[in-house]
């Protein structure tokens, strides 16, 4: 519980219709879409602008009071779960595009926008904003930066990060300082954005954020390979890369996964084939025409036993959006679906896949697996039930085997989703004991307080902890 | 809300909730942009359908007392069930809404005018279609005797809030008892029969909307249909069910069920999303009682929407014809996520000369009628409406079509107050196309008549 007195502080900031603890408000917000965790936080505040937000922060860090930055709630690493309490600030009136800058192909935008009407406002003017995590039509930007999301893309346009140029951030001791800017070029100190980008809100609060946007490209093709067995899907993303194709997307659904989602989006998804490779290539009519031959070609080289081309945009949006309600689909099976997304170098993806099938085995637990194969991002999603705390002891076991093994394999514990709580045990296997050391180092100079998402991330020893609000 | 009656809404949650589907949930978020709440409260994760069924599974577990920060949430929400179409889980928000209002209104004590309202017309007018008939007798009267001007010139409609004011206005001129009460009970199609139905009349569309009720029974005519119309058949239940009476909402199943198996039809056919909805998700009502599990599922196989079965016999190739304007269409929610009919009267549409069909922006989002939210919830209701009456005027449409009595006054609300009336229309998608049909093959308009004849 907030006491009184604060609470009344906190509504002279942002009035008293953006300060919530009633206990539905509470509930709604001690969630995110991560599986098995939740802690009510003491209050919800919605601040109007960055004057308020910084006002907000102060406040809290003379009481030591934790701060959780929340977007839409979407991500998978239980990054916004209020884990001690605190205060979860949303950014329901922060949702503006401030500007769009044709010269310099910018978009500057304040968190609460979502990421959806970042790409619609960019492809309206011939524009293109490309990073497209599977919850685009709801996740919101500051979001998508605090946790560098990825997406379908990421193979040949990278990720958020790649498309902030400069944020606008209230720091932990209520300073606002604003990093990069509308630059190609900006070698002057630390690289602060590339600092906040991924900090999962451990480092201070986003305010504003500008983007760079690229030409849209000209066409597009997609198609469907059919495999009646995953190693060959497997093999065929890597034959692509080496005959030196990167196309937009590269996904890989096994038939588990590709049987819910037709389920759900019933557009003739080939539920017969063992594995689907779903590929996407764009840019010049020229260069999308003969890529698509020479993919079409690999698929059938490595034993495709069909490949299917999209006849129509409106086709190929569709087989997109359905690979994006893949990980909710598959919860048409089980209560309850865990995720991960190890992530390897793209030519070690056969054998991943092939380990993952083997980890299912030997702990007997049911593992479908999808993802972003082109760039090395698989999706093993176990299906489970969090009341059978037996199993969960073995996919639990089943999970720290497969973290082993990407990492063995030169990848990470965590490609796009982040650590949040759910994979905080297992940065010491990336990172190592002294790498989590130097970010422990970051995060104490910059949160010395350690209000900012305590819990995530990193497993800081914690200050006396939140005194003021018992 | 005191403390016994926590006591009794978490022990009914607890006895009542489907867990296994709260389950299902991931709360991946999907169903937020779909919300109307989420999006009119400014994005209140309270008022969103994972909000919902987070708050459902709080009170289940234990994590949350009930409160009336919980009751509103469940209150507020529509039940238009827009949610349900873009859950990949498959969650079946619809029931689980269900379930919660169940457990929250069998425990609590609602205030006084609500429950003396609730129980009124839940137990004692809608299933009994000889009451619907003597209640809306009474607005004819009203509306009849001069009691109407009268009550306008005092100003008495203040007294009551501010939809209802307006919704006075709109309701449409209520036909006499007489006329409600014989209607026949076997009709004999007038083209080549092509099919044997059965029509659901429901308690509404049978008594204030007879006259939409009636162009159903002519258009399935003139399409080929053989029509039976049971006269033991009740009410749907849904506004029971809806509202967590569902005790009384699968007396009245059952009730429908016997009246239709007599009937023995290819089809049962019905002309309100909001019924249709109901009918055809008998079988989950009455799925733990053996003896009617069977015939529920028989029963819901064959129910079946007036614009599904007009597309699936060709009607829409046939010469339809209306004077020169341009069209929109309001979906019926529970016509769209419940029964998933929605191209078809589009498709209808489309299909008449002289008609411009413009598609509305969010056409598939809620009006805000949704059974009596619009009274019990006016404020919210109005909001969602002035933005269904924005979208509305961008299309220029003349015309305004619906499939559900419900979203039909709204609509002649939304225009009434928006004053619109010279030159906006609302009309159910039926009376529209017999006004189509009959105008295009020469015959004698039967709603004027039946319209000038129910009114000597």
């Amino acid at each position: 519980m907030l006491a009184k007195e604060l609470k009344a502080k906190l509504q002279d900031i942002v009035g008293a219709e953006n300060v919530e603890d009633d206990n539905a408000s509470l509930l709604a917000y001690s969630y995110d879409a991560t599986a098995r965790f939740q802690a009510m936080p003491d209050a919800m505040v919605a601040p109007r602008n960055k004057t308020e937000v910084a006002a907000i922060v102060k406040l809290c860090n003379d009481h030591r009071i934790p701060i959780i930055a929340r977007g839409s709630g979407t991500n998978l690493c239980a990054g916004t779960t209020p884990a001690s309490g605190g205060i979860v600030l949303t950014f329901k009136h922060m949702n503006r595009i401030l500007e769009i800058d044709e010269e310099n192909l910018t978009m500057t935008v304040e968190p609460g926008v979502f990421t959806k009407d970042i790409f619609d406002t960019a492809q309206e003017i011939g524009l293109f904003y490309p990073p497209d995590p599977g919850s685009m039509h709801i996740s919101q930007i500051g979001g998508n930066i605090s946790e560098n999301s990825g997406g379908l893309r990421g193979l040949k346009y990278g990720v958020t990060r790649d498309y902030v140029l400069g944020l606008e951030v209230v720091l932990p001791n209520g300073e606002i300082i604003r990093t990069g800017g509308k630059l190609a070029k900006d070698v002057a100190g630390y690289d602060l954005t590339r600092l906040f980008v991924g900090s999962e809100g451990t480092l201070g609060v986003i305010t504003e954020a500008i983007l760079k946007l690229i030409p849209q490209p000209e066409t597009k093709k997609t198609m469907l390979a059919l495999y009646h067995n995953l190693d060959a899907a497997a093999e065929t993303v890597s034959a692509i890369i080496a005959n030196r194709i990167i196309p937009a997307t590269l996904e890989f659904l096994d038939q588990a996964t590709v049987k819910v989602v037709e389920d759900f989006a019933k557009i003739g998804l080939p539920t017969e084939a063992k594995a689907v490779l779903l590929i996407e290539q764009d840019g010049a009519p020229e260069v999308v025409e003969r890529d698509a031959e020479k993919i079409v070609k690999l698929c059938k080289e490595n034993h495709a036993f069909d490949v299917q081309i999209a006849k129509t945009d409106e086709q190929a949006e569709q087989l997109m959006t359905a690979r994006r309600s893949a990980l909710s689909a598959l919860s048409r099976l089980k209560p309850t679906t865990i995720l991960e997304d190890a992530t390897v170098p793209r030519s070690q993806i056969p054998k991943m896949v092939k380990a993952i099938t083997e980890i299912a085995e030997k702990y007997q637990v049911t593992i479908c697996t999808f993802g972003h194969a082109g760039d090395g991002n698989l999706h093993p999603t176990c299906l489970t039930d969090a009341r059978n705390t037996e199993e969960i002891a073995l996919v639990e076991k089943a999970f720290a085997e497969i973290f082993e093994k990407a990492v063995a394999l030169g990848g990470t514990i965590t490609g796009e989703h982040g650590v949040g709580m759910m994979k905080l045990p297992y940065l010491h296997l990336k990172a190592g004991e002294a790498g989590i050391a130097a970010m422990q180092n970051i995060k104490k100079a910059l949160d010395p307080n350690g209000i900012m998402n305590p819990g995530k991330m990193l497993a800081i020893a914690e200050k006396e902890k939140a005194g003021d609000l018992q | 809300m005191n403390t016994a009656e926590k006591q009794r809404i978490q022990a009914a949650f607890k006895e009542k909730m489907d867990y296994d589907e709260l389950m299902n949930c991931t709360r991946c978020g999907f169903c937020l942009p779909s919300c109307p709440t989420y999006i009119e409260t400014g994005r209140d994760e309270v008022h969103s359908p994972r909000g919902r069924i987070a708050l459902m599974k709080g009170l289940v577990d234990g994590v949350i007392e009930p409160s009336d920060e919980v009751k509103k949430s469940i209150d507020m929400c529509l039940g238009c069930r827009a949610c349900e179409t873009v859950c990949p889980s498959g969650v079946k928000f619809g029931r689980l809404l269900e379930q919660a209002r169940d457990a929250i209104y069998q425990s609590n004590k609602q205030s006084l005018p609500e429950k003396m309202l609730r129980g009124t017309f839940f137990n004692h007018v809608f299933p009994f279609q000889n009451r619907m008939i003597g209640l809306t007798g009474l607005l004819g009267f009203y509306q009849r005797s001069g009691a109407q001007k009268l009550a306008r010139s005092i100003g008495v409609m203040k007294l009551f809030p501010e939809s209802m004011q307006a919704m006075e206005k709109v309701l449409p001129q209520v036909p006499k008892k007489k006329t409600m009460k014989n209607r026949p009970q076997h009709v004999q199609p007038l083209a080549k029969k092509k099919k044997k139905v059965a029509f659901f009349t429901g308690c509404l569309m049978d008594t204030i909307f007879m006259q939409t009720n009636d162009a159903t029974i002519k258009l399935l005519q003139y399409a080929g249909c053989e029509i039976v119309i049971p006269k033991t058949q009740n009410c749907c239940g849904a506004l029971h069910g809806h509202s967590g009476e569902v005790a009384k909402a699968k007396e009245m199943a059952k009730k429908n069920i016997v009246a239709f198996e007599e009937a023995q039809v290819d089809y049962i056919i019905t002309n309100a999303g909001g019924c249709g909805a109901f009918l055809v998700e008998y079988d989950h009502l009455l799925r733990d009682d053996p003896e009617w599990k069977e015939r529920a599922e028989a029963f819901c196989r064959k129910i079946k929407d007036i614009t599904a079965v007009l597309v699936e016999l060709n009607f829409h190739k046939q010469a339809l014809s209306m004077p020169d304007q341009i069209v929109t269409y309001q979906d019926s929610c529970h016509l769209k996520n419940g029964q998933k009919t929605f191209m078809e009267p589009r498709q209808l549409l489309e299909s008449i000369d002289n008609v411009t069909y413009v598609e509305m922006k969010d056409a598939s989002r809620c009006c805000g009628s949704a059974g009596i939210y619009n009274i019990v919830q006016s404020e919210m209701s109005m909001q969602i409406l002035d933005y269904k009456m924005v979208q509305a005027q961008q299309t220029k449409a003349k015309t305004i079509v619906t499939a559900n009595p419900g979203c039909l006054l709204q609509m002649k609300l939304g225009i009434e107050r928006e004053g619109l009336s010279d030159q906006m229309q609302a009309v159910h998608i039926v009376d529209f196309l017999l006004e189509a049909y009959e105008n295009a093959n020469g015959i004698v308009s039967s709603q004027k008549e039946a319209a000038a004849a129910g009114m000597k």
